[in-house]
């Protein structure tokens, strides 16, 4: 990982590429910097801290935030006083791990590399545009990203929300959407997609600090089309949040308040008062776009974002060069870790040829055995970590308490226990002192433990030997004031380490080997692009397709928003999958029943349409694509007039060659049986299926006049475009409200649309040549699947994710991953992108071969097992199953699946179910020490 | 007891993946809060058998935090 540098130039070719890069200097050696943030502490000089939005003062010597990766120091040269004026030099001294290196230079350093991955991110709107709102001029105008940085309980203000002005809570706050988006005053034609939810988000989390406070969203449409952002809107409306659809003209300082103008859709215009008005800024090309542009030679679009393609979406103009995250278009978290998982096995492939190469494996010395009728031997170490803990806690009398402690044979004291002269010492000393239990008392496990528990591999002894106490993040750091309680509570924690050390065991590590092939369920274009995916990185898979043919949704579809042959190209991939010799293709087929885990699943499969036949095949993972279908509401007359059809159904029409295909007057009803009806969500791709076909119609006949009804528009991203080009052309769009739909009514052949018009406020009735519905999209069979899978759906019976946001293609059991309709409704670019990310993940355990299992997982005592199955139902995870032991059920757990949380453990009823380095014996002991009852007390309580 | 001497025990249990990731956070953040807390490490809450709270309670704990 190289931080703090620039890209300069490219050359080569795909798989044999240079790059140039400018490495600034960071003043700080990154290999002895501990973060221990002493030298912020030191620092005289202020900065204006560009992370929390410049809302707060840092140092030039700092960090950006807690979690920042490296945790590496740097110093910022423009307000650092050395690098300035060669003064001050505080920070050398401060530094007790003397990483401080002023004499670092810039460096140029060329790479050899085989491909390339743009992912520079998103740039800011710049502030001419947010200027006509006051912004800059008034203090209580800001971004949403500076409220972001507000309501944020480790921001600047600790979560505390006031006003800039003069310090108030702002008791009535408004949000103006589309602010450097959707705005051709500033060439900004797209809609960037994330506004409306993040608008909504920080709406709730307003309402959680103070729900008196009263919030106004002032928006176009609302855009929350991705997997249950709706529900997010509704339960913002649900607490108070308001909704008004309208356009801001103005923002004005109004005594100590800010006075809005607006105008609705029915003309008129308003006025409203509030304390404070957040803007929500749209996301820019990135900054240096231009730049990276010219470097590697790629063509922008004309945002200046990358150009990409529908079927290709991560493949820039240069081949070798792939392109992931906001610089694609704007996007969301979820669908930004989507891209560079896809990006990742687009590199991955050009790269593949390279895999495992140059990789050395360490040695480890052979593991001392400590059996259980040895002598307990604990070494304490206590860290001083600098003076970060020393400067609170009493460091010596807390290694003299742990001396005095049973079975602690050693303790000493380390400036930094995690430096590498300390580790040596340590080694050194786990030898000399025949230690077989370790306790260091310094900072986090979550950060520190994989270093110290290599450091005991490297003395010889199990990894597990060993216990780690807090008395930094969790003592010196939270009770700076109060030197002897946070001693106090020191020598108790370590009691506790202790006292739960000595009943730890070694546990052995365990690996599980893995089937390299692949099981895809569905043929479609999700099915098949990973299937492909794997099968260009040297994996089989076999693809379980349920009707005759592989292609699926794609079939019916003509032609992309963008305007690409979707027959072209759904032909060149179906026969790259048929004619792999690496991908199975079964058609008519199901998965009649799968069981295992990651690794290890076994699947009968049943395919042929009268003759049936089973084929069982063993596999590592598993990959859902098994996709969705169009909706039919039995609403508007749908099936019962011919005049009434599908977006799907009119773009066949359209393709045809009939005369009337695009007839003078249509109708389109938005939302069809969507967002509340039939179905309770918003499927993301019918608003781009009525502009494709609005086009496509305008295109043959532009005399055409079409009126489009609808709730929101969500042409979101840059299909903006293609919306504002259909009100270029004559196209109405008129909203209409969820309690006044408009009514679809048939006489005769001729059929009648009612609406209210809510622009012209006055009720409409038409008798068109055509009415069209979008309608939705519903999953095919998730239900039985997930039944079989044991996997969850959500509400609305798509595949839940492990992680809505972090892990948005894997499922909640190991080794099973998703994509496609079956996870969400989605366009094509985005099904593709899912696909190439799900085959990104599933190839992680394919590539490896084999999957470690955390030593600390659960283990079934089966004598003690009654069979009660509690665990089996309890186990989010699946990692549990009952297996017949002679006559008997018994509780077994699957290693590779189990995450080590515990729940079974502690709902057996018998107690037969232990948890590895979590024991009941190691916790309970850790209770009695944090008691600290002589045996005396013991004996009278 | 008056209110101002009472100075409470509390034994806390902290999951791994959440409240001890936020304990670790407060600690970064320099948040100052009571030090009554002694914490047990666990790998997710639900590994908290009720017995672990009655133990807490026998061994003196005057309350019982868990976090998860």
């Amino acid at each position: 990982m190289i931080t703090n540098a620039d890209f300069l130039a490219l050359e080569g070719n795909p798989g044999n590429f240079t790059a140039k890069l400018n490495i600034r200097p960071r003043y700080i050696d990154a290999d002895l910097c501990t973060a221990c943030g002493l030298c912020t502490q030191y620092c005289p000089k202020h900065h204006v801290d560009p992370y929390n939005e410049g809302l707060s003062i840092t140092r030039p010597i700092h960090i950006d935030y807690a979690q920042a990766v490296p945790a590496t120091y740097y110093i910022d040269p423009s307000s650092c006083m050395y690098i300035q004026h060669e003064t001050c030099q505080i920070c050398v001294p401060v530094c007790q791990s003397h990483a401080i290196d002023f004499s670092q230079k810039p460096e140029t350093r060329e790479l050899t590399i085989g491909a390339v991955i743009l992912s520079p991110g998103f740039g800011k709107i710049a502030p001419e545009t947010l200027e006509k709102y006051n912004y800059g001029k008034h203090p209580d105008v800001v971004t949403a990203f500076e409220f972001e940085r507000m309501t944020n309980a480790s921001g600047p203000f600790l979560g505390e929300i006031k006003c800039f002005s003069d310090g108030r809570h702002p008791k009535s706050i408004a949000f103006i959407q589309c602010v450097g988006s959707r705005d051709l005053g500033c060439d900004n034609g797209y809609c960037s997609s994330v506004c409306c939810m993040y608008a909504i988000k920080e709406a709730l989390v307003t309402k959680e600090h103070d729900p008196e406070v009263d919030i106004t969203i002032y928006y176009m449409d609302i855009r929350t089309q991705g997997k249950d952002f709706d529900a997010a809107r509704e339960r913002a409306e649900a607490i108070g949040v308001k909704f008004i659809r309208a356009k801001v003209a103005d923002v004005t300082p109004w005594e100590n308040h800010l006075k809005l103008t607006y105008s609705t859709f029915d003309g008129q215009h308003k006025f409203d008062s509030h304390d404070m008005v957040v803007l929500s800024v749209g996301l820019e090309s990135p900054k240096d776009a231009k730049g990276i542009a010219k470097a590697t030679d790629i063509e922008l679009n004309k945002y200046d974002f990358c150009q990409t393609e529908t079927f290709s979406p991560l493949q820039t103009s240069q081949e070798g060069i792939i392109v992931a995250g906001a610089f694609q278009g704007p996007k969301d978290i979820p669908e930004s870790g989507t891209q560079s998982s896809g990006a990742a096995t687009l590199a991955s492939i050009i790269l593949k040829n390279q895999r495992g190469k140059g990789t050395e494996s360490k040695e480890y010395p052979e593991e001392i055995t400590v059996s259980d009728d040895e002598d307990v031997r604990i070494g304490v170490f206590v860290c001083h970590c600098g003076i970060n803990v020393s400067s609170v806690v009493d460091c010596p009398e807390v290694a003299k308490d742990a001396g005095k402690m049973d079975n602690v044979t050693y303790y000493t004291e380390s400036l930094y226990a995690c430096s590498q002269d300390a580790q040596e010492q340590i080694k050194q000393t786990i030898k000399d002192q025949k230690l077989n239990r370790v306790v260091i008392a310094a900072c986090s496990p979550r950060t520190h433990e994989p270093l110290f528990q290599e450091t005991l591999k490297d003395a010889g002894l199990n990894r597990n030997l060993f216990e780690m106490v807090n008395i930094r993040d969790h003592c010196s750091w939270v009770h700076a004031n109060e030197p002897e309680a946070a001693t106090d509570k020191s020598k108790d924690l370590v009691r506790m380490g202790v006292s739960k050390a000595a009943r730890i065991q070694p546990l052995p590590e365990q690996t599980v080997p893995v089937i390299p092939k692949a099981l895809i369920l569905g043929g479609g274009i999700a099915g098949m692009t990973v299937a492909l995916s794997l099968a260009d990185q040297g994996f089989e898979s076999v693809l379980v397709e349920k009707s005759s043919s592989i292609g699926g949704n794609l079939q019916n579809l003509k032609n992309t928003l963008a305007g690409e042959t979707v027959a072209s190209f759904l032909k060149n991939l179906t026969m790259k999958v048929t004619k792999s010799p690496k991908i199975d293709v079964v058609t008519d087929a199901a998965l009649t029943q799968s069981s295992g885990f990651i690794g290890n699943f076994n699947s009968i499969i049943e395919s042929g349409k009268e003759k049936k036949k089973e084929q069982s095949v063993d596999h590592g993972v598993i990959v859902i694509a098994t996709g969705g279908h169009e909706h039919r509401p039995d609403l508007y007359q749908l099936g019962k007039s011919k005049k009434v059809v599908t977006q799907k159904e009119l773009e066949t029409k359209l393709a045809g060659r009939a005369k009337n295909r695009a007839p003078n007057s249509i109708v389109m009803i938005q939302c069809a049986g969507s967002r509340g009806e039939d179905l309770n969500y918003c499927s993301k791709v019918c608003c781009n299926h009525a502009m494709k076909n609005i086009l496509k119609i305008k295109e043959i006949n532009p005399e055409s006049q079409i009126i489009v009804l609808y709730r929101d528009i969500r042409t979101y991203g840059f299909a903006e475009d293609a919306y504002l080009d259909a009100r270029k052309k004559g196209v109405v769009f008129i909203p209409y409200e969820v309690d006044r739909k408009p009514v679809v009514s048939t006489q005769g052949t001729k059929v009648q649309v009612d609406f209210f018009d809510s622009i012209m406020q006055e009720d409409v009735s038409m008798t068109p040549d055509l009415v069209t519905l979008s309608v939705g999209l519903v999953p095919d069979g998730t239900e039985e699947l997930s039944k079989m899978l044991k996997l969850p759906v959500t509400s609305n019976g798509f595949f839940l994710e492990a992680h809505v946001k972090l892990r948005p293609v894997e499922a909640a059991v190991d080794g099973i991953y998703l994509c496609g309709l079956a996870h969400a409704p989605k366009p094509i670019e985005e099904t593709i992108v899912q696909a190439q990310a799900a085959a990104a993940k599933a190839a992680i355990p394919l590539v490896k071969g084999f999957v470690t299992v955390d030593p600390i997982v659960s283990s079934v005592e089966q004598d003690d097992c009654i069979g009660c199955g509690l665990c089996t139902s309890l186990c989010p995870y699946g990692a549990i199953i009952m297996e017949k032991v002679g006559k008997k059920r018994k509780a077994k757990t699957i290693s590779a699946s189990c995450k080590a949380c515990g729940i079974c453990a502690s709902h057996c009823p018998t107690f037969a179910i232990s948890m590895g380095g979590f024991t009941n014996e190691q916790l309970i002991s850790q209770i009695e020490a944090f008691g600290n009852k002589t045996v005396e007390e013991k004996v009278e309580a | 007891m008056s209110d101002k001497s009472f100075s409470p025990k509390i034994l806390g249990f902290l999951c791994n993946w959440c409240c001890y990731a936020a304990a670790d956070a407060a600690g970064v953040s320099r948040f100052q809060y009571p030090p009554n807390l002694r914490t047990v490490r666990v790998m997710c809450t639900g590994r908290v058998d009720p017995s672990f709270i009655l133990k807490g309670f026998l061994e003196g704990a005057d309350a019982i935090f868990t976090g998860g």
